[in-house]
């Protein structure tokens, strides 16, 4: 029995078949994990251990390696507040003192309503509009406490639902078209147009 | 084409040119040259990583010398290297102060205080003043990671050395890094414990003490412990060990490493499994396999009473005296658990003495013993170096498990191609080239279908493409190829393995084989003709004939022999019919050397105490007839008589001699009478043993390496000086001539009639499983909760034609009744069959193959019906 | 006065709305310069690259030329995007995978083509999730319109691009690390030798790693020639090349400049471009290559943006990025979170790079919010020394990657530049500017 849901299921096959080893859909698969249930559960590395040939001992120190993966439960939102360089020279480290205490939630944890997890991140990237802050990981670029907490008050009313889907970083990242080409014929395509390439030369030589 | 292939290179250390084989690691060139360089990560039976950087060096190249982690670098011709430098030394004690910043300052009471690598350098080389004030880093103090080891993240040094062992060496990645950065620690699945066969070798190859053992945990200080290098008998691949104690006490065993056999490994029931040794002494239950037996024993009115030795041998001559009045009236069975010079002893008793043919160090669940020895042997070596290897026979990693380890290296690399004869559930069965799904009594059909050519027979599981890989992988004279062979089915006929291997034997005579048998120096005691038509020095007298375990066991049911010497106190514990055993043995009067309790003793009316392993002195043969030296370490309890002495005496007391009263004298008779090594490896210390019959195959120690094997600085070797006593004795010989035995004595083939398999039933399998009912597992509180419970594993397809849900309990019903067993889905085992652990016992405590085996028949079918 | 009538070659799109798109992309002259490129000898277009002298825009600054040349020839190789953009302060790639993301699509194209690889992967950090939707959906578009997949307009070309996400870790930009990313497994830096990728890469095959704005120059080298290229800039730095503006500046953001022409004074201070210091207040100090760079002071305004002339000077033009501190900005703070974000990303394989970066920003942050010592500075500068030798640039090094040997660069120049304010810190028992 696959925990994935059929459609995230089809999807992370699909992701499999991309790669020349399967292994290598280990991060996209973990990100089809916490998209389903929010963070990585027990039974979601399981089944992205047995997605990708590996044991679940393996799939949770990998996970553990990269800081977007959460192995215990988090919010709805998780908010991110950069506090690296640029934003530190805009008050990065202020800013995140005032969205701890308008979210009613420690720097690390969880708000009581389960709604938001706060986050210290190192820099996002997008250090012209700092402090930087991401929404589940959607830059929201609220760069004064004022304009944070009337997007807080937005997120609880439900406004921003469509456009900051909850726990989804791949969730309209959708491949369609496409091929895999095999070493076989990789081998081929290239012996098949290096000769086509030769027979070329000699005609322009 | 011209071009000479060098066979070394020079480098230039601290301005001293060395010459070293090309491709060598730097770290290993440098030491041979004398220089020692510090490492914490690098381990020379793993690849190297090059993460802890405590063995940077300066190696010159374009941009000058740099610092360069010798553990990494492979040495090339004209390479510059200064390995003392102010540069170097400061790059070294700078990461030395880094490793021991956050390391907690609790050596007084870490289990590896005294013998900790860390430590160890930090005395050398430290500053012994810290610069860190800060907080330490902190985590929760230990946590069990799995049922053996303990898991103390603080003093990690993060080394991967632990990580990588399981996924590298035994494959089965149940730990892994997690986290990132300083926050990175050593962590099992979020769903499973690490409870992996071989998690002990984590723990001694931790270079701190992150990872410790339960068993050991606190129960002793490095420093109070004394040392002697020695073999592990309990199974029979021969890992060589340090056995260490604290007085009388053995406290701890560490894999040694010999090179042709176990590369420093072990699997946890070796290592951990020393209390069924000397951790008992308050059993008194003489049934308990757990109870060290200490004292001679006779049956007075029905029970068994300590006594004499004196009285004890005479009750036992008076057996067998009765016995002998009757031709045929005395045999012995056992003898796996003696030294070679134990069964050398009893061989000449029973033979020269007791002229009795009748003894079988097997329990009928080995192979034809002339055909064991007639195959050309492999060595462990060959096997892992062979270009393919072809298995028929259990469960490697459960039998043998230091032989998986071995076996996986070259087949994980792609350098060795297996074909496994797929019986049932199996560790090696995702790296198998071709795995074919054989079903009980269809090994000798699928071996026929590959050495004639011939199709795969109709209804068979295995396909004919699988066949040709096969036939492909073998090629066409076995040139390069090493065939595994053992007994994978304990509930199916001997005959038909035998006939596979022979299949194989003829059609492939470049082909070498490698006996898969587990049963500790069971080798050994072949070798010393503990087997019918077998003699000491593996030969074999063709014109013999005597009873194996099995027609001795009819024979005595029959009352057509009378007294049986049961060498080893656990023949109810080994045989597959223990009903049938059962009832021979209370129609017999048994004779028990022993050193330990069991169900045996039931039945026995003499009960001679034995030493065991660690307790007497000797060679033991391993699977691939490698002899090495087994070493006392502490005394036997109570008035526990080596095994030769044993032998000797119970002869004195029939009034003859076996003209042996030591095992020196034991071990230079073997040598003189038969030219098997012997003496002369007891002697040694500087081979890794020797194989019987390969001069060449003899490798020199490795020197230990400290960090390697941390606990073993130098491990003496309890040699003898060379013995001068006399050993003539005229042995009195049975009839015939020795020779060598070859596959010409075996005769034809016999037909062997499996019968035809009924269509509602399916055909049992019987594997074993590491953690059985034995004596190692039963003394060992530590091993003792794995012990699993019986189950019947069947594959998905069978369970759904059957329509019953995996963990649901059914009747199960065989040839003699019918048992209770849950069901559980595992699709390993082969379809058509269902698969059974022998020696588990079901929830309610009955052995489910005394009603599941079919002694009469080739196979066992057995029913299964939903309550 | 900046010198700004170099063409901009990366971002001539990226302030139009629908940039992104592939109807906009075709209308501003997309994909010409692949259809060119496949008139070409994959020879001759790797040439034209050669000419161009691009050098790598990913912060170590090889000519990507010399690195495709490099690759061992073999019957499977790959090619890797390198667009996990984590290096604090630096925004361009951001920029161009959300703005600009069939340029960047071409440009791998014509990389694969060169190249002659079949299969491509274009590893996005995975907080961008805007980028991975953009380029994943221009991916899409590449394949419908015929561009990617097989036979490429009609040529005998094949190519295959799988866009990866990464997932939160900075060291996943270092190439070696990234393609342990793309194998599934921790970022791991391996070590080299031997693990050049262009030798032993992503599944042990020969392998090139690029990065997003170097591949994102490939479209217009094409379409205008290697020498139109290499005719921008001066001497080895050629081209424009995206500065991301960051810190005490009026208009911090991504710039596209000509090499060489412009200095620091001018990207700093020019209205056009970064328009000066906030309220004009001084400037104290700025880092010129992201954090991993040496800073400088003042002095070295007048610097040309030119990879050898801030690499003569001691530091580097690394990443692009260009950070600017002035007097309200506290340098022990600074360099405090700089090592505090290295020890975060420590991948901690090494020794001293795991426990050296821990240490040195326990040590820095006492220093700067009390509890410091002034024996905490030859501390520090001593700790530094034992995880990048000799203090020197470029560093010495006694871990795997370079991460361990960044470490030293902002505390050393911090200590070194603004001893003062660690005194006055010591003897405030904090921050004075608190
Ligand atoms: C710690 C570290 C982080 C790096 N991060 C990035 C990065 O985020 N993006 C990038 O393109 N290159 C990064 N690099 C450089 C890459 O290793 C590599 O040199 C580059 O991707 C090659 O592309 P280029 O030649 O086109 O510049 C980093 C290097 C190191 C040591
Ligand atoms: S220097 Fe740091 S980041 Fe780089 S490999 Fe070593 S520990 Fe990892
Ligand atoms: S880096 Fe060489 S021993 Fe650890």
């Amino acid at each position: 029995m696959s925990h994935f849901q059929p459609e995230l299921r089809q999807r992370a096959e699909e992701l499999v078949a991309l790669y020349p080893r399967s292994r290598s859909a280990m991060l996209p698969l973990l990100h089809l994990a916490q998209e389903q249930d929010g963070y990585l559960s027990e039974a979601g590395i399981e089944e992205v251990a047995s997605l990708t040939g590996t044991t679940s001992a393996d799939v949770r120190g990998t996970a553990s390696f990269y800081d977007m993966f959460h192995l215990e439960p988090v919010g709805k939102y998780v908010v991110g507040v950069c506090t690296n360089i640029a934003c530190l020279l805009a008050g990065g480290e202020e800013f995140l003192e005032h969205a701890s205490s308008t979210l009613g939630c420690a720097v690390g944890a969880t708000s009581d309503d389960g709604l938001f997890t706060l986050e210290e991140t190192e820099c996002l990237a997008d250090c012209d509009k700092a402090p930087c802050v991401q929404v589940n990981h959607r830059y929201v670029r609220t760069t004064t406490p004022e304009s944070f907490d009337a997007l807080v008050g937005e997120l609880r009313a439900g406004a921003h639902d469509a456009d900051i889907p909850s726990h989804g970083t791949l969730i309209r990242v959708k491949r369609s078209g496409g091929l895999r080409a095999s070493h076989d014929e990789i081998r081929e395509q290239r012996a098949s147009s290096s000769a086509a390439r030769a027979k070329r030369a000699e005609g322009t030589s | 084409m011209t071009d000479v292939i060098k066979t070394t290179v020079t480098l230039n250390v601290n301005g001293r040119a060395i010459e070293v084989k090309p491709g060598e690691l730097l770290i290993e060139a440098a030491e041979q040259a004398g220089e020692y360089i510090p490492r914490f990560c690098y381990h020379p039976r793993m690849e190297p990583v090059g993460m802890c950087r405590m063995c940077l060096v300066e190696v010159d190249g374009p941009r000058g010398a740099t610092l360069q982690p010798a553990c990494y670098i492979h040495v090339s011709d004209g390479m510059n290297v200064t390995t003392n430098s102010e540069k170097v030394k400061k790059a070294q004690d700078g990461v030395l102060e880094f490793l021991l910043a956050n390391h907690p300052l609790d050596c007084p009471v870490c289990d590896k205080g005294g013998e900790c690598p860390l430590q160890d350098q930090t005395l050398t080389h430290g500053s012994g003043e810290t610069r860190f004030i800060e907080e330490k880093r902190h985590f929760v103090k230990p946590i069990e990671i799995g049922a053996l080891v303990l898991l103390d993240r603080e003093r990690c040094i993060q080394c991967a050395r632990c990580t990588r062992f399981s996924d590298e060496v035994a494959g089965d990645t149940e730990i892994a890094f997690a986290g990132r950065g300083d926050l990175i620690e050593v962590a099992p699945s979020p769903t499973k414990p690490f409870d992996s066969v071989f998690s002990g070798n984590t723990v001694q190859i931790c270079p701190v003490g992150a990872l410790t053992a339960k068993p050991y945990r606190f129960s002793a200080r490095p420093w109070d412990l004394e040392q002697v290098e020695s073999t592990c008998t309990t199974c029979a691949v021969g890992c060589r060990v340090a056995v260490q104690s604290s007085g009388n006490r053995l406290t701890r065993i560490l894999g040694v490493d010999s090179d042709p056999v176990n590369h420093g490994w072990l699997c946890d029931k070796g290592r951990f499994s020393l209390d069924s040794i000397d951790g008992n002494e308050e059993s008194r239950d003489v049934l308990s396999a757990a109870t060290r037996i200490g004292q001679p024993m006779v049956r007075v009115d029905g029970v068994l009473k300590e006594t004499t030795w004196d009285e004890a041998l005479a009750a036992a001559a008076t057996i067998i005296q009765n016995a002998m009045r009757s031709s045929n009236g005395v045999g012995a069975v056992g003898g796996a658990s003696l030294t070679n010079e134990g069964a050398f002893a009893w061989e000449r008793l029973v033979r020269g003495v007791l002229a009795s043919e009748h003894l079988d160090a097997q329990f009928g669940d080995g192979l034809d013993p002339v055909l064991l020895q007639a195959l050309p042997k492999a060595t462990i070596d060959e096997a892992t170096n062979a270009t393919t290897v072809v298995t028929l026979t259990g469960d490697v990693r459960e039998e043998l498990p230091v032989l998986f380890l071995r076996l996986r290296e070259n087949i994980v690399r792609g350098r060795t191609a297996l074909v496994e004869f797929g019986f049932g559930p199996s560790a090696l069965r995702s790296l198998a080239r071709v795995s074919l799904a054989v079903r009980p009594g269809e090994a000798h059909v699928a071996a026929r279908a590959i050495a004639e050519r011939s199709d795969a027979p109709k209804g068979a599981v295995f396909t004919n493409e699988e066949l040709d890989d096969a036939r492909g992988l073998i090629g066409e004279s076995g040139e390069g190829v090493v065939f595994v062979v053992g007994r994978p089915n304990l509930v199916e006929d001997s005959s038909v393995l035998d006939e596979a291997v022979r299949r194989f034997a003829d059609r492939y005579p470049d082909a070498k084989f490698l006996v898969a048998l587990r049963r500790s120096n069971v080798m050994g005691a072949l070798d010393m003709g503990l087997a019918p038509r077998l003699r000491p020095g593996r030969g074999v007298d063709v014109g013999a004939s005597g009873r194996d375990t099995l027609a001795q066991l009819a024979a005595l049911r029959a009352g057509e022999q009378k007294a049986l010497i049961v060498l080893g106190g656990c023949l109810l514990g080994n045989v597959a019919d223990v009903v049938g055993a059962k009832a021979a043995l209370e129609n017999a009067d048994v004779i028990a050397v022993t050193g330990h309790g069991g169900a045996t003793l039931a039945y026995a009316s003499v009960v001679l105490p034995a030493a065991v392993q660690h307790e007497r002195r000797g060679t033991v043969t391993n699977i691939e007839g490698r002899v090495t030296a087994v070493t006392p370490k502490i005394v036997a309890p109570g008035s526990a008589w080596p095994d030769v002495a044993i032998a000797a005496e119970l002869a004195e007391s029939l009034g003859q001699s076996i003209g042996l009263t030591s095992v020196e004298q034991a071990a230079k008779a073997i040598e003189e009478t038969t030219g098997y090594p012997a003496l002369s490896v007891m002697n040694d210390d500087v081979h890794d043993g020797v194989v019987v019959g390969r001069d060449d195959a003899s490798s020199l120690r490795h020197a230990l390496d400290p960090m390697a094997f941390p606990g073993i600085r130098s491990t003496e070797t309890v040699g003898l000086a060379s013995y001068t006593g006399t050993t003539t004795m005229e042995r009195p010989t049975s009839s015939g001539v020795t020779t060598g035995a070859s596959l010409r004595d075996l005769g034809a083939l016999p037909e062997i009639a499996v019968g035809i398999a009924d269509a509602y039933s399916l055909t049992l399998y019987a594997s074993r499983h590491l953690y059985d009912r034995g004596v190692a597992m039963q003394g060992s509180p530590a091993l003792h909760p794995f012990i699993p419970t019986s189950a019947l594993a069947l594959h998905h397809v069978d369970l759904d034609r059957l329509g019953v849900a995996s963990g649901t309990v059914v009747t199960v019903t065989g040839a003699r009744g019918s048992i209770l067993l849950p069901v559980v889905l595992d699709d390993r085992v082969t379809r058509g069959s269902a698969s059974v652990v022998i020696g588990t016992l079901s929830a309610s405590g009955e052995n489910p193959l005394d009603v599941l085996f079919d002694p009469t028949h080739v196979i066992s079918q057995v029913r299964l019906e939903t309550r | 006065m900046a010198t700004l009538d170099a063409p901009r070659i990366v971002s001539s799109r990226a302030e139009l709305a629908d940039s992104y798109t592939l109807s906009r992309y075709l209308e501003t002259g997309g994909y010409e310069g692949l259809r060119k490129a496949l008139t070409m000898f994959p020879e001759a277009v790797a040439a034209e690259v050669d000419t161009a002298s691009l050098l790598g825009r990913g912060g170590a600054g090889f000519p990507a030329g010399r690195k495709w040349s490099m690759l061992r020839k073999s019957p499977v190789s790959y090619l890797v995007v390198n667009g996990d953009e984590s290096e604090p302060a630096t925004f361009k790639d951001h920029f161009l995978v959300e703005r600009d993301p069939h340029q960047l699509v071409e440009g791998v194209i014509i990389a694969a083509y060169a190249l002659q690889v079949a299969q491509a992967f274009i590893y996005i950090r995975g907080e961008f999730a805007l980028g991975l939707e953009r380029v994943q959906q221009a991916v899409n578009d590449a394949y419908a319109h015929g561009a990617l997949g097989s036979k490429i307009f009609g040529s005998d070309f094949s190519l295959d691009i799988v866009v990866h996400p990464g997932a939160g870790a900075y060291i996943c930009g270092e190439e070696t690390a990234l393609i342990e990313g793309l194998e599934g497994k921790r970022g791991f830096p391996r070590i080299k030798p031997p693990f050049f990728p262009a030798v032993t890469g992503l599944y042990g095959e020969p392998t090139v790693v690029n990065n997003v704005e170097t591949m994102s120059n490939l479209p217009w080298i094409i379409n205008n020639g290697g020498a139109a290229f290499a005719a921008l800039g001066v001497g080895k730095s050629t081209g424009t090349r995206l500065f991301a503006l960051a810190g005490r500046v009026k208009n911090p953001g991504v710039y596209e400049i000509e090499m060489v022409k412009n200095t620091f004074r001018d990207i700093i201070f020019d209205p056009r471009l970064g328009g000066g210091i906030i309220d004009d207040r001084a400037l104290k100090a700025f880092i010129p290559g992201g954090v991993s760079a040496p800073w400088f002071g003042p002095d070295m305004l007048d610097l040309a943006l030119g990879q050898d002339e801030v690499g003569a000077q001691g530091s580097m033009l690394g990443s692009g990025s260009i950070v600017v501190l002035d007097e309200t900005s506290c340098p022990v703070r600074a360099a405090w979170r700089i090592t505090k974000f290295f020890s975060r990303e420590s991948c901690g394989q090494c020794t001293p790079c795991r426990e050296g970066s821990g240490w040195i920003e326990r040590a820095m942050y006492r220093l700067e919010h009390g509890g410091g010592r002034e024996e905490d500075l030859a501390l520090v500068l001593d700790l530094c020394d034992n995880i990048a030798p000799g203090l020197s640039w470029p560093p010495q090094q006694t871990t795997i990657c370079v991460l361990g040997s960044s470490i030293p660069s902002s505390v050393h120049s911090a200590i070194q530049m603004f001893r003062d304010d660690f005194i006055a810190h010591v003897e405030h028992g904090g921050c004075p500017h608190d």
